[in-house]
């Protein structure tokens, strides 16, 4: 920059003159290595005391005839400096910015989380997965207490007060026993509750809790989940009990499960079974296996037809609606589909456990 | 129920099956596998003569004996000759010639027990001479098995397994209560006939005498019959002389005993036991000296007593149904027996006995199992009477008993048979034979019906096909005896459909109508719970179960409503007997677990139930009827007495919100955040909740809000008791809320209307007023927006200051207030009209004055 105030000297308004200057200052514009360097360039060539703004000024002081000329040469070279130092300008400047981009990096592999991070229980996530399943089949989900009537769980169920079935049921009973509650065995007593409330023909799935007289082990626990089925209409079948629980299963272990039902014994169904699912670790070929047993098959859950029974003591006529009814076992479902080890882990609420699943199972 | 293979292989062809083969075949009709047993004896097991024992006296006191024991040439020690093992022996009872069984190194017995060669009392005893118990065969251990004794006299060398049967199997099954029929070999054995389609030959179809009239005096006098059911509706009694009944039972019958987990006693007892288990019919064997006739069945009287064989003294029920004798003549004045229950201790076989009374009798189900349940008194003869027992077994049951009593043990039965019997005949079932199909979806044509039907034992007269038509036929089935569960259509449909094999059954989806989506209550909990999953807050779910001391050390007050929470009878812990009345109760000790594991800095929520008993409901919910549907007042019972149980929301968080780290230091989880997390459920629902200054245990009584929204209290929350968080071990400062999800919904229930949004600029007024320390926050707030009217956009407390600038007992409380008006840009005059507004009315509802 040393040289900017000889430039300052008018210089001859002649084609050459002005091309000289206009290079001179396309040079210095090219030069300007940063914001600074464009600025001092740019009062240099382009400012008041410019070559070129003297050669403008000198337009004036020439003949009319050449004015014309002169002022287009002039002009023409200043808007093209004044072009090439704003594009200078906004090349410097993007520079700038990029710089100030690296000068602000962070490290991205830090921790990020500030806050605590949470998650739902992977038996509430798989309650609500299995509601859906029944959603989309056009039922709806039915509730009911935990403390319930033992009429609702046993008698309109056609468990008689005698019933050897009732006594198997480890029941927790409310004090005093006259009082006639219990913890309900099973999500079943809302099949009574559906029937005389909402009639026939009813849909309904009952993912609830359940309880039973069981100490907390490996596979047991008091305090368990069953997702009860029920459908009353006309013409309901068991081939109709069967499509839905392969449906569940489909929808709960993937394509390609395979399942089976066995007779059974439940006082609420006639006839009753039992739904298996073919052992998944190892298909029934391994006679030692430790998740079958060495049987092939897994119990999943209890099921049959509604008891005619039922029916009655629920005010609808058995030779007219029939139905069907399942009870299948949440934890029981969580432990094959997600390889669970120990039923400890369902329930002593350990939040690593909940954590791993997040909130979509 | 255990079935010893080669047992129920005399009634069935088994083709070979081995156990678990079995076992497959009886799922397929119904009898769910248990498991499959054998002896875990595995070879070499061999039949070895001792040759010479040389008792050796050992420092311990003991007296060993070092024998040499000849196995045969295949198992005694090689060399030229073979020579005989040595191996040292305990026992005593045996001497030089007697043959034994031996257990060679390489064998293993039950334990497992593997046996090998080994230094012991200073010799290499190189096998093991076995007992009975050693090889599972029995109890006894009083000495070692001498074959002779066994009536054996194999050859040297035998495989001792298949001598003594040791590689037999048995299969365990589970009987579901409607199978009693399948508490026998019998009853099992059909099943497999049925699921595999071999022949079955009944072991009951046996000659018996015609009763007679002069038989032993049996008399029923029941005065209670329960249900209208009388008591014992049949009665078989023999009488066999002269037979050594306290004598052993034959091996094979104590084996097959033990394989069913019943130990042998001596022949009178065993061999009812073993009747028992093949025809499934509990009998009786009395020492015929002590029992003075007539015998009498009747229900017991006040006062009553009886020790039963298991030598308890009991307290009779007037509906106890007995066995009583007649001693002096005095009809039915002493109990021998609890019907088919458990005998007394008074006539019971002894080693004297020669002459028996043998005694089956059929026993109304109901009674005996109410009577087992009474006296928490379950046996193998109550446990098959609760659930159904052939009542034409009994003749056929006494008849085998005596034929192997007779055989075993020798004597002469009397000619003379009683047998008292009001067996009602079975009522036949009015089935349509297409029911079935109908029913279960399967195609059975009539002929596979009546097949099935004839096969499982009952009689089937098919309708007048041609007067009622085809449609409306309807057949006439009658049970067998041994099946008293078959009592309705739907009985033998489940028959037909299991014998035909549920693996028919086609898979077919109903199609319902249309449904409603979830409700709008079940929709709400699933947002709550991703709501506060999002807060940062882990879901558990934690057993409703509280100790009564838990309100104690919650610092709740003795008239809390709390405190009336639902008692069980029966809890598995009596240390946690009642249901919780608030989530909070359960799920501080889920957050103390995880404190225990290492955890600072979490927060964990539940959902669930609470109970609230109601004090004035009904003491009984009732058992109405099951013959219709209940009457409204039985129903409205019903509901009545069921408590109350909301489902409550509850979290704490303990440690810090957002832990120290790279981002900066620690920030404490505190009450905001718990009052934070509540309106977060409280957003689920569309509601705004109001935070109110309060007092309520477990929570610090200057840290706590109740919830309101309007005037109705849906929860609370803050930073819990310092007192409180100790009693439960706790760290300090731990923050909760409790949230009453089912006034949430009520309140928040409707559809949400679309908002006015306004695109006229916003009007932004700041204030700083000066309160006393007493007015609350919100107050203020209030008071703004009142006093600014319609215009308030918002009117939010950003910060608050105590200190020497504001004056003792008094704060600054500053506001931003925005206005923004819906169809017009505010003037100036109307924003400082609005702001004047403000003040005013600030200072008049909570003497605020502008802070200068």
């Amino acid at each position: 920059m040393s040289g900017v105030s000889e430039f300052a000297v008018p210089h001859p308004l002649d084609e050459t003159g002005v091309a000289a200057a206009e290079a001179e200052a396309m040079r210095a514009i090219c030069g300007a290595g940063d914001l600074a360097a464009l600025k001092e360039v740019r009062l240099a060539y382009a400012g008041d005391r410019s070559a070129l703004a003297a050669a403008n000024r000198a337009i004036k002081s020439l003949d009319k005839s050449e004015r014309a000329a002169a002022g287009k040469l002039v002009g023409q070279a200043r808007g093209r400096l004044a072009q090439a130092i704003a594009g200078r300008q906004a090349e410097l400047e993007a520079a700038r910015a990029e710089e100030v981009l690296v000068t602000e990096r962070v490290d991205v592999t830090l921790p990020t989380a500030r806050q605590t991070i949470g998650a739902r229980h992977p038996l509430e996530l798989l309650s609500e997965r299995i509601a859906d399943v029944f959603i989309a089949m056009g039922w709806d989900i039915a509730e009911g207490p935990e403390v319930e009537a033992e009429w609702f769980n046993f008698d309109a169920l056609n468990f008689g007060p005698d019933h050897p079935a009732r006594q198997m049921q480890d029941t927790f009973y409310v004090d005093p026993a006259s009082s006639n509650l219990v913890l309900r065995t099973h999500t079943s007593p809302v099949q009574a509750r559906t029937l005389l409330a909402r009639g026939v023909p009813v849909y309904v799935a009952v993912p609830g809790k359940t309880f039973r007289t069981d100490e907390l082990d490996a596979t047991h626990t008091p305090v368990f989940h069953q997702v009860e089925g029920l459908a009353v209409d006309k013409g309901i079948t068991m081939a109709h009990l069967r499509g839905t629980l392969d449906h569940l299963a489909e929808a709960m272990f993937g394509q390609g499960i395979t399942t089976r039902l066995r007779p059974s014994f439940f006082p609420f169904t006639e006839p009753s079974a039992e739904m298996d699912l073919q052992c998944f670790v190892c298909r029934g070929t391994d006679p030692h296996c430790r998740t079958c047993g060495g049987n092939g098959w897994i119990e999943w859950g209890g099921c049959g037809m509604v008891h005619p029974n039922v029916l009655v003591a629920t005010g609808i006529d058995p030779s007219v609606y029939s139905g069907f009814a399942f009870g299948m076992g949440i934890e029981r479902t969580a432990m094959f589909r997600h390889a669970v080890r120990d039923m400890h882990d369902l329930v002593e609420g350990d939040l690593r456990f909940s954590s791993h699943f997040g909130v979509e199972i | 129920m255990l079935i010893p293979l080669p047992w129920m292989g005399e009634y069935v062809d088994l083709e070979g099956r081995d156990g678990h083969a079995v076992a497959a075949a009886l799922v397929s009709v119904g009898l769910e596998e248990e498991g499959v047993h054998s002896f875990g004896v595995d070879g070499p097991l061999v039949v070895g003569q001792v040759l010479s024992l040389t008792p050796e006296p050992q420092k311990n006191g003991k007296t060993i004996r070092w024998c040499q024991v000849d196995v045969g040439p295949e198992y005694n020690t090689p060399g030229n000759p073979p020579v005989p093992r040595g191996i040292v022996c305990g026992a005593h009872n045996f001497e030089v010639g007697d043959k034994v069984v031996v257990a060679l190194a390489g064998a293993v017995l039950p334990g497992p027990f593997p046996i090998s060669a080994r230094k012991t009392y200073g010799h290499l005893s190189d096998g093991m001479i076995c007992s009975e118990r050693e090889l599972g065969l029995g109890d006894d251990h009083s000495g070692i098995i001498v074959l002779e004794r066994y009536g054996l006299d194999p050859d040297i060398g035998t495989d001792a397994i298949a001598l003594l049967g040791l590689g037999e199997q048995t299969v365990e099954i589970n009987v579901t209560p409607d199978r009693g029929y399948c508490f026998s070999v019998r009853g099992v054995a059909r099943e497999f006939a049925h699921a595999t389609g071999v022949e079955f030959r009944d072991p009951a179809a046996l000659e018996i005498p015609a009763p007679t009239t002069a038989g032993f005096p049996v008399e029923v006098d029941d005065a209670a019959p329960i249900h209208g059911q009388p008591g014992c509706d049949r009665f078989v009694a023999r009488i066999v002389r002269g037979c050594a009944a306290a004598g052993p039972s034959p091996r094979w019958m104590q084996r097959r005993l033990t394989q069913s987990g019943m130990r042998p006693i001596s022949l009178a007892v065993d061999v009812t036991n073993y009747v028992m288990l093949e025809f499934g019919q509990p009998l009786h064997a009395y020492d015929l000296a002590g029992v003075a006739g007539p015998i009498v069945v009747r229900r017991a009287r006040l006062n009553e007593r009886l020790v039963t064989l298991d030598e308890v003294d009991r307290a009779l029920d007037p509906e106890d149904l007995l066995i009583t004798d007649s001693p002096g003549g005095q009809k039915g004045s002493r109990v021998i027996g609890l019907a088919g229950v458990m005998g007394g201790a008074s006539s019971e076989v002894t080693d004297a006995t020669t002459d028996l009374l043998i005694e089956a009798a059929h026993f109304d189900q109901v009674s005996v199992s109410r009577t087992s349940r009474r006296h928490k008194l379950s046996s193998e003869a109550a446990r098959r009477f609760e659930r159904g027992v052939d009542p034409q077994a009994a003749p056929r049951a006494v008849q085998r008993v005596i034929d192997l009593l007779i055989e075993y043990g020798g004597g002469t039965p009397d000619r003379e048979v009683t047998d008292l019997n009001n067996v009602p005949a079975r009522v036949a079932i009015q089935i349509a034979p297409a029911a079935a199909s109908a029913l279960v979806g399967v195609e059975y044509p009539a002929e596979q019906v009546e097949q099935i039907l004839t096969a499982i034992g009952c009689k089937v007269e098919r309708g007048a096909e041609a007067e009622r038509g085809a449609e409306a036929e309807l057949w006439a089935v009658t049970p067998p005896s041994w099946r008293p569960d078959l009592t309705g259509p739907v009985d033998l449909i489940e028959e037909i459909a299991r014998i035909a094999g549920y693996q028919h059954i086609p898979s077919v989806l109903p199609t319902a109508p249309p449904g409603h989506g979830l409700s709008p209550a079940q929709r709400l909990r699933r947002s709550v719970a991703r709501a506060l999953a999002g807060f940062g807050l882990v879901e558990v779910l934690s057993y409703p179960f509280v100790s009564l001391d838990v309100f104690d050390r919650l610092g709740m007050a003795q008239d809390d409503p709390r405190r009336r929470a639902l008692r069980l009878a029966n809890p598995l812990d009596r240390g946690a007997p009642a249901m919780r009345t608030e989530i909070i109760q359960t799920l501080l000790d889920t957050v103390r677990r995880n404190v225990a594991r290492g955890f600072t800095d979490f927060g964990l929520f539940e959902i669930g139930q609470v109970t609230l008993p109601d004090p004035d409901a009904p003491a009984s919910a009732g058992l109405p009827p099951v013959t219709g549907r209940p009457s409204d007042a039985d129903l409205a019972a019903l509901h009545a007495a069921v408590p109350p149980q909301p489902r409550h929301c509850a979290g704490v968080m303990v440690g810090a919100r957002h832990p120290a780290g790279v981002h900066g230091p620690a920030r404490a989880a505190d009450w905001a955040d718990a009052i934070e997390a509540a309106r977060a459920i409280a957003r689920a629902a569309h509601l705004q909740l109001e935070a109110r200054p309060t007092r309520r245990p477990p929570w610090h009584p200057g840290r706590v809000a109740e919830l309101v929204v309007g005037d109705v209290i849906v929860g609370y929350a803050g930073e819990l008791h310092p007192g409180a968080l100790a009693a439960v071990d706790l760290p300090a400062r731990a923050v909760a809320f409790e949230v009453d999800l089912e006034v949430i919904g009520q309140l928040g229930a409707g559809t949400v209307e679309a908002p006015e949004i306004s695109t006229h600029p916003v009007a932004k007024e700041d204030f700083a007023f000066i309160v006393h320390d007493d007015v609350p926050a919100s107050a203020v707030v209030a008071a703004v927006r009142a006093g600014a009217g319609d215009l308030v956009e918002s009117a939010e407390v950003f910060d608050v200051y105590t200190g020497g600038q504001v004056g003792e007992g008094r704060k600054s409380v500053a506001v931003a207030l925005r206005l923004r008006a819906p169809d017009h840009t505010l003037s100036a005059a109307e924003v400082m009209v609005a702001r004047a507004a403000a003040i005013e009315s600030a200072a008049t509802k909570v003497g605020a004055t502008l802070r200068s």
